[in-house]
């Protein structure tokens, strides 16, 4: 008996049921969250509310999925929320200029892209370590964004292009749908492709990796490339719900979605996340600022909140590792 | 190695004592009721293969682990180990393989880490002090440096005298040494043992692990045998033949020489190498191997062997020459030369061998996902069959293929690296000191899988500086000296002594 339970409860004692573990016990956090906040409040459990939280958690995990296989690979990209606000700058002005939603759209995913690539390019050729080209990349972006729109707001797009980010489908918001979406997509790639085991096999030892054959240079400018272009994907969505942007939109992104990465349970030192985890701290981050709002709690409170989840959260990590060593 | 000669009869009182010695993690007993006294004076060999349980034991020793049951006894009277503070109030004092200096400081100030004798301004360290006493130290080890030379700078033999120095000032009475010659070369090691014999003359208790059972009988003045965490002899090395203690650590008869089947011919070509030069130093590289071979390449540590394999794996790049494999020229990144069917079985497997922190699994599979997976869609299922095929193949010691791999014993993770290039389908495998820090019983697994391997058309380029190693089971040799090759000896000529002869210097 006493096997049994020294069995049930010891620690996973490998990384892919790690992940499994973490994502469940993040999951059960994230209805405790919602179990309280029913109880508190009346209008927590509505559809409307529930479907407002996923809305407002979407934009967070579109920029936190691209970071997600960036951490994995040990790195960080800083450079997530400039990114989206000259994305988002130079899509609306094509938009503007072209009156073409479609050409807007590749606009957006290509200047994500590129500047994810030149993170890459900077993280691989030039050997700068991530955290610091991609914060010299921050300021590069803001530079550029800041002089292109010189303190102009663009606004005011078609409305088939705004349906994006503010549209329903059969009672669904459509950033609902697109969250689902890309959670498939980022979850089969991280998990069922061969590239994403190959992220993994680089975030746990990249020397080891390099040994192994694989081709790490191409598989870390994929990742940076992919980080880019999540955000430009983001910047669309920001751009078709705000109906505008100016240069300064980027600003409030970057840190929730590392938030969101860590509370997901991805390790900074590489190897360990999941695209599904980073869902649920997103959704843990938004369900407990929504709560905050429905409780009448002052937003001045919120960063402090976010920042004791975080905590909290990476501490839980680490404790539960270090017991299974 | 000549301190074997006993010294005067060791006093009749230990100075520690464990009784009955107890640890288990989670589905291993680690320690199963040990016990063993430590004499003042006199070098205690602990022998066993990895996984024995050693290392738990060398852990509970200095405090790091806590023992689940058992007792410590101090000079006859009860005490507690229950942290490394414990221990050194004790006077015990760890020398492990990975030396735990400060690189970037200097001599006298890693000896005195944390116990700097305190300046006149606060907060600040009197030079002149740290620097005598630092002095003084070295003097009574006898080691000649200057205190103030930057540890970085250092050789392994340098940095381990350091770590030695520290733990004597700390009044250490008992140090324990975990493979302490595992790195050093013959000559460094005499420097050792020398001092060991110093230290014991003072009456210091020296705990000392080894692999080597030549050391054994050099050095020992009593013998530990420990066997899946259970003690199983505790005796004198007069009282024991080296035949009867491989016996005992690994509890079955193993053949010290290790079976080989050597093809009647050599097969086709598969590696030439021309005129190669890298950027690290080798020059004018000429190397062939063929199907079916194994070849040898030896000489001194620092001779440019690792550097040839790196460069032929594309791990270093190249700055002159040509690497034909297979009739092709090869040229690039690893990626290139794995997918051409080269693989490399690194020499420190666990820095730039395996991911650590995955599993058994994730490890044997990774360098074949293109050939498991050409889709590029991973089926984990799929996966887990390669990794239990190879688990069984490979006899991997594991519980399932889903284990981190970070906790085989090493003989098992060096299975788990030729695994990884046996699903990629390899045909060349340069083993890098593939049997560095395996025990006994693994040695003799892994030269027969290397034989099985070459008798079924694949070919191994093997470095080693056990060049008993290389008289057995390789084909020929070639012997490196100063980034170059100093000469190639043929089947009837590999013999130690042509080895060295030609591996040296001044020849």
């Amino acid at each position: 008996m006493t096997d049994l339970i020294k069995e049930t409860l010891s620690p996973p004692r490998s990384i892919l049921s790690q992940n499994a573990s973490q994502a469940f016990y993040r999951l059960l956090a994230a209805l405790l969250i919602c179990a309280a906040l029913t109880l508190l409040s009346d209008s927590f459990l509505s559809l409307g509310n529930i479907l407002n939280v996923l809305r407002q958690a979407s934009l967070t995990f579109f920029i936190a999925s691209g970071l997600t296989l960036v951490v994995l690979t040990a790195g960080l990209d800083l450079s997530v929320g400039a990114n989206v606000a000259l994305s988002a700058c130079l899509a609306g002005t094509v938009i503007h200029q072209t009156g073409s939603p479609a050409l807007g759209i590749l606009t957006g995913l290509v200047v994500g892209g590129v500047v994810g690539f030149l993170n890459g390019f900077m993280v691989t050729a030039l050997r700068i370590p991530s955290f610091i080209a991609t914060y010299g990349m921050l300021w590069v972006l803001n530079g550029v964004t800041y002089w292109y729109m010189a303190g102009e707001t663009v606004h005011g797009f078609p409305a088939g292009f705004r349906q994006i980010g503010s549209g329903y489908f059969l009672g669904l918001p459509v950033p609902v749908y697109l969250l689902l979406i890309f959670l498939a997509i980022g979850s089969l790639f991280a998990q069922r492709t061969i590239w994403g085991q190959e992220i993994y096999a680089i975030g746990a030892n990249p020397v080891a990796a390099r040994l192994s054959g694989i081709p790490v240079t191409r598989r870390l400018l994929l990742v940076y490339t992919v980080s880019g272009t999540m955000a430009g994907i983001a910047s669309i969505i920001f751009l078709a719900r705000l109906n505008s942007a100016e240069a300064d939109i980027g600003e409030s992104l970057t840190l929730p979605a590392i938030a969101a990465v860590l509370i997901g349970g991805a390790s900074l030192f590489g190897g360990i996340g999941t695209v599904f985890g980073t869902f649920i701290g997103a959704s843990i981050l938004t369900l407990v600022l929504n709560g905050m709002n429905l409780l009448s709690i002052s937003a001045n409170w919120q960063p402090l909140v976010t920042g004791i989840i975080v905590i909290v959260a990476v501490w839980l990590d680490m404790k539960t590792r270090r017991s299974a060593q | 190695m000549s301190v074997a000669s006993p010294i005067a009869a060791p006093s009749p009182a230990p100075l520690l004592e464990l009784r009955g010695i107890s640890k288990e993690f989670p589905g291993v007993k680690a320690l199963d009721d040990v016990s063993f006294a430590i004499h003042p004076g006199e070098v205690h060999m602990l022998l066993g293969e990895n996984g024995a349980g050693k290392s738990s034991l060398m852990k509970i020793l200095c405090g790091a682990y806590c023992a689940d049951t058992g007792e410590f006894y101090y000079k006859g009277a009860k005490v507690a180990i229950t942290s490394i503070a414990d221990a050194q109030k004790l006077g015990i004092a760890v020398i492990f393989q990975e030396f735990s200096l400060v690189p970037f400081l200097d001599i006298a100030q890693n000896i005195f880490l944390g116990r700097e004798p305190k300046g006149r301004l606060p907060g600040t360290i009197d030079r002149r002090k740290i620097l005598a006493d630092a002095r003084r130290v070295l003097d009574t080890i006898g080691f000649d440096i200057d205190p103030s030379v930057i540890v970085d700078t250092l050789g392994v033999a340098q940095q381990q005298m350091v770590e030695i120095a520290k733990a004597i000032s700390q009044n250490a009475r008992i140090l324990v040494m975990d493979e302490p010659t595992a790195a050093l070369s013959d000559r460094e090691a005499e420097l050792l043992f020398a001092l060991i014999a110093r230290l014991k003359a003072d009456g210091v208790a020296i705990v000392y692990i080894s692999h080597r059972i030549a050391e054994v009988f050099a050095l020992g003045d009593r013998i530990t045998v420990l066997r899946d965490g259970r003690r199983i002899d505790n005796l004198r090395p007069a009282d024991v033949t080296p035949d009867q203690l491989v016996r005992m650590m690994v509890g079955r008869n193993v053949d010290m020489t290790y079976p080989r089947h050597f093809a009647e011919r050599p097969g086709e070509l598969l590696l030439e190498v021309k005129g190669l030069s890298s950027t690290t130093g080798i020059s004018d590289i000429n190397i062939e191997v063929r199907r079916g071979e194994i070849v040898g390449l030896c000489g001194l540590v620092g001779s440019g062997r690792t550097e040839v394999a790196r460069a032929i794996f594309g791990a270093d790049s190249i700055l002159e020459g040509e690497i034909i494999f297979d009739g092709q020229p090869v040229s690039g990144e690893p990626d290139i030369a794995a997918r051409r069917g080269i693989a490399l079985i690194p020499e420190s497997r666990k820095s730039e061998g395996l991911a650590l922190m995955r599993s058994v699994g994730d490890n044997l599979v990774v360098s074949a996902l293109k050939k498991l997976f050409p889709s590029g869609l991973y089926d984990p299922r799929a996966a887990q069959r390669t990794a239990d095929g190879l688990i069984r193949q490979l006899r991997i010691a594991t519980p399932n293929a889903r284990q981190t791999v970070g906790l085989l014993s090493g003989g098992n993770q060096q299975k788990v690296v030729i695994g990884k290039w046996l699903a990629a389908g390899a045909k060349l495998f340069i083993f890098d000191e593939p049997t560095r820090g395996i025990d006994i019983g693994a040695k003799a697994e892994i030269f027969a899988l290397i034989d099985r391997l070459v008798a079924e058309g694949a070919a191994a380029l093997m470095i080693s500086s056990e060049q008993i190693e290389i008289c057995h089971v390789c084909d020929r040799a070639y012997v490196m000296r100063e980034g170059r090759v100093a000469g190639h000896l043929t089947r009837s000529e590999l013999t130690e002594e042509n080895i060295v002869r030609l591996g040296m210097h001044d020849a």
